[in-house]
């Protein structure tokens, strides 16, 4: 064979390349829908649902004449009284046209109060003489306190890190110092180590009760197999809620187990055993355990059996065979497993709040509560934000811990 | 292909078109689901369409103010009357969800009860808070509000509603503050401090409920001694044939009413129907299945005798908290979310 020439060799080479993009293209147009579905169903609203937690445009939209004027206020003193005339003005028109009410909610998330001292006064704004500094004195002392104008300053936005900095128990004063909330009202950090410490716990319980199962199913005989993946499966095609409603009848003071314990003289009063920690605890490995052993059985099925054979007769321990060879070979699985259990039970929502108390709700709870219970759309997205962010983290901690141990692909 | 292509770009513009004229749905009043539901259909809604001669769907609104904030945001309104509590009619009215009523297609406000009118809604369904308690399992029931916090003498556990609402109102008064003053206190930072330690004396034997059905399920188990509990689900238990008493001093009451969204197609039929479902004899046959309270005039003469007494109403009420009065939702709309912070890291630690 003769060597080709260079210019038979440029030609070839920018051929394949051609050939090479054509084929990237045609790959690219194969998947435009799935991207731009996802773009448009997934990305797109999370990415507007998070907006919502820095966004502040309700007083631009509600009070525009006294976020203007107050744009130059410098928050030392009192504003003047054409401010108080701005106000006046928007009030009254505000009140009319029925946008008060939101910018009244929105204020009072500043400072707690100031919803009925705005709608209070707004319900007298077009009445009210001027000068309106003392008229507006006259309807509440508050509206002579500066305290209230730094508040709608605070809340002029368009963008607020109140949210964010309260989900993370901080707040910011008037000096723009960032300091902790009163000790009464921190609760978000408390929320937010409780989802992890709960999680933990929920995954190693998993992996405890997990491992063996899918040992066990992964080398026993077929018919024995069939029974424990079933069995582990069964719960799978019952809804979440049907498995937690039939949890609290099998715990519950007068149930099932706390019947036989007393029968057995194990205790002489029925025992607490839902309703609390433990409850959600025994529900959670329950629903979750799936999630761990299949994938950790599909592991455990490919790790030849002659192995553990090949330790033994080199002289290994079962036990020493067992940690060398057995182990590493199936954390893969193991690795999988406990990602998907955890990461699962981050933003778990039912359980707890069925079968656990004030003292066992996670982050996903306040999600539910602020943005069903008390519409503040700017506190959900920002807890929504935080449970994000803590998602993405255990996920990229997880992955490199266990890739950098070439468990994961 | 082509022929694909085309009635695929066919059926796209017929599903359109289609969401188009579904505009012009039919009149739509909701409900809160479940039993209460069926039992609102069959007398309310399903009459209605048959004497005007219309379809009356319905739908199940139960609670919350994302629907409205939906409608606020994207203009669709999938409902022509729809069944609120207080704090959501108040806001809606405010933001100019609700339309203002026009009263003299509804009837006259005096034949009312004096707490179901409002100016954008009009109160059906009257219930209240209650203490209920087993009687299979506790021989000597309790009398009082206080007897709720005595732990001696009524040993076990006490379920409470989730939240801050409702619970420092009762905390306030089982420590002797009259109903009149409740929220006069309330308003104080220490008023809000004693309602706390108040709670603090029974912390650990509370067993919070989320669900209605909760409290009572839970006497029916044992698994709680006292409960507070809507007295229509205690009600219900008692018709089921449970032993429950009920203690009704300082009940906590308020009432549900009907409200029109402002943007609703059929605002002359939604007042109508109002007028229709405002009838003594119709909430008197609600009452007799479900033991909620009427707000009509009259209606009492229809309901059964045995039911009354079980009713929120009358010397019922006598001690009541009205927990819907204008002084209350002036309170919980400042100061709800500040208090649900403070209510969920108190709960949230077990001492």
């Amino acid at each position: 064979m003769t060597a080709a020439s260079p210019a038979a060799m440029t030609d070839l080479r920018a051929g394949l390349r051609r050939a090479e993009r054509r084929r990237q293209v045609r790959a690219f147009g194969l998947v435009t829908p799935l991207l731009a579905f996802m773009l448009a169903i997934f990305v797109l609203p999370i990415a507007s649902t998070l907006l919502f937690s820095i966004s502040s445009t309700e007083m631009k939209t509600a009070l525009p004449r006294t976020t203007a004027a107050l744009a130059n206020w410098s928050g030392d003193a009192l504003p003047d009284e054409t401010t108080y005339a701005a106000l006046a003005a928007d009030l009254a028109q505000g009140y009319a046209a029925k946008t008060v009410a939101g910018i009244a909610t929105r204020l009072n998330q500043e400072i707690p109060g100031l919803r009925s001292l705005v709608m209070q006064t707004a319900r007298k704004a077009e009445t009210l003489p001027p000068p309106y500094r003392a008229a507006f004195a006259a309807v509440d002392p508050r509206w002579e306190d500066v305290a209230t104008w730094r508040a709608m300053k605070s809340a002029a936005g368009p963008l607020t890190p109140r949210y964010l900095l309260q989900v993370l128990d901080l707040e910011r004063e008037w000096d723009g110092s960032i300091v902790s909330v009163a000790p009464d009202r921190a609760v978000y950090i408390t929320y937010l180590t409780r989802t992890f410490w709960m999680s933990i716990v929920v995954t190693l319980l998993c992996v405890a009760i997990g491992y063996p199962l899918a040992f066990y199913a992964a080398h026993c005989r077929p018919f024995a197999r069939r029974l424990v993946l079933g069995s582990v499966l069964l719960p799978f095609l019952v809804s979440v809620l049907v498995r937690t409603a039939a949890w609290i009848v099998v715990l519950q003071k007068n149930g099932i187990v706390n019947s036989l314990l007393v029968w057995l003289g194990i205790v002489d009063q029925p025992v607490q055993l839902i309703f609390d920690r433990f409850g959600v605890y025994v529900v959670m490995v329950h629903v979750l355990l799936p999630f761990l052993v299949l994938p950790l059985y599909s592991v455990m099925r490919t790790i030849p059996a002659l192995h553990m054979r090949a330790a033994s007769s080199l002289g290994a321990t079962p036990l020493s065979a067992f940690l060398s060879v057995y182990l590493p070979q199936s954390l893969p699985g193991l690795g999988a497993g406990a990602m998907l259990v955890f990461i699962l039970s981050l933003g778990y929502y039912t359980t707890p709040a069925l079968v656990g108390g004030p003292g066992d709700q996670m982050l996903s709870s306040l999600v539910t509560e602020f943005a069903l219970e008390i519409g503040n759309w700017g506190m959900a997205s920002a807890a929504a934000t935080l449970l994000l962010i803590s998602t993405l983290v255990s996920y990229l901690t997880f992955s490199r811990l266990f890739r950098a141990r070439g468990f994961l692909p | 292909m082509k022929g694909f292509v085309g009635s695929v770009l066919l059926a796209a513009v017929l599903s359109i078109a289609q969401q188009g004229l579904a505009q012009a749905r039919d009149f739509t009043v909701t409900a809160w689901g479940g039993a209460v539901q069926d039992a609102k259909r069959n007398i309310y809604f399903t009459p209605f369409g048959m004497e005007k001669g219309i379809k009356v769907l319905d739908d199940v609104y139960e609670g919350g103010w994302a629907p409205f904030k939906a409608m606020q945001d994207t203009g669709v309104v999938p409902w022509d009357v729809v069944q609120v509590e207080t704090a959501e009619l108040v806001r809606g009215c405010e933001e100019g969800i609700f339309a203002p009523l026009d009263w003299s297609k509804i009837g006259d406000k005096k034949d009312f009860v004096p707490y179901a009118v409002s100016q954008c809604g009009v109160g059906t369904t009257a219930w209240s808070i209650v203490i209920a308690y087993n009687k299979d399992s506790v021989k000597e029931g309790p009398a009082t509000v206080q007897d709720f916090f005595n732990l001696q003498k009524w040993p076990g556990k006490r379920a409470m509603r989730r939240g801050p609402k409702i619970n420092l109102e009762f905390a306030l008064m089982a420590d002797g503050v009259a109903p009149a003053d409740v929220y006069k206190v309330l308003s104080t930072p220490q008023g809000i401090d004693r309602a706390f330690a108040k709670l603090d004396t029974i912390k650990p034997q509370i067993q919070w409920w989320k669900a209605g059905a909760q409290p009572t399920e839970w006497l029916a188990s044992g698994d709680v001694a006292l409960a507070l509990a809507y007295n229509g689900r205690v009600s219900a238990a008692l018709d089921e044939g449970k032993h429950f008493g009920i203690v009704w001093q300082n009940t906590q009451y308020d009432v549900d009413a009907w409200a029109i969204p402002a943007k609703s197609p059929y605002i002359e039929l939604a007042h109508q129907f109002i007028k229709y479902a405002s009838d003594p004899k119709r909430q008197a046959d609600f009452t007799n299945i479900f033991a909620y309270g009427t707000t009509i005039n009259g209606a009492d003469k229809f309901i059964k005798p045995e039911r009354i007494t079980l009713l929120p109403a009358g010397d019922n009420l006598k001690t009541g908290l009205h927990i819907g009065s204008e002084e209350a939702r002036a309170f919980w709309l400042d100061h709800l979310e500040e208090l649900n912070e403070r209510f969920n890291s108190w709960s949230g630690t077990s001492e």
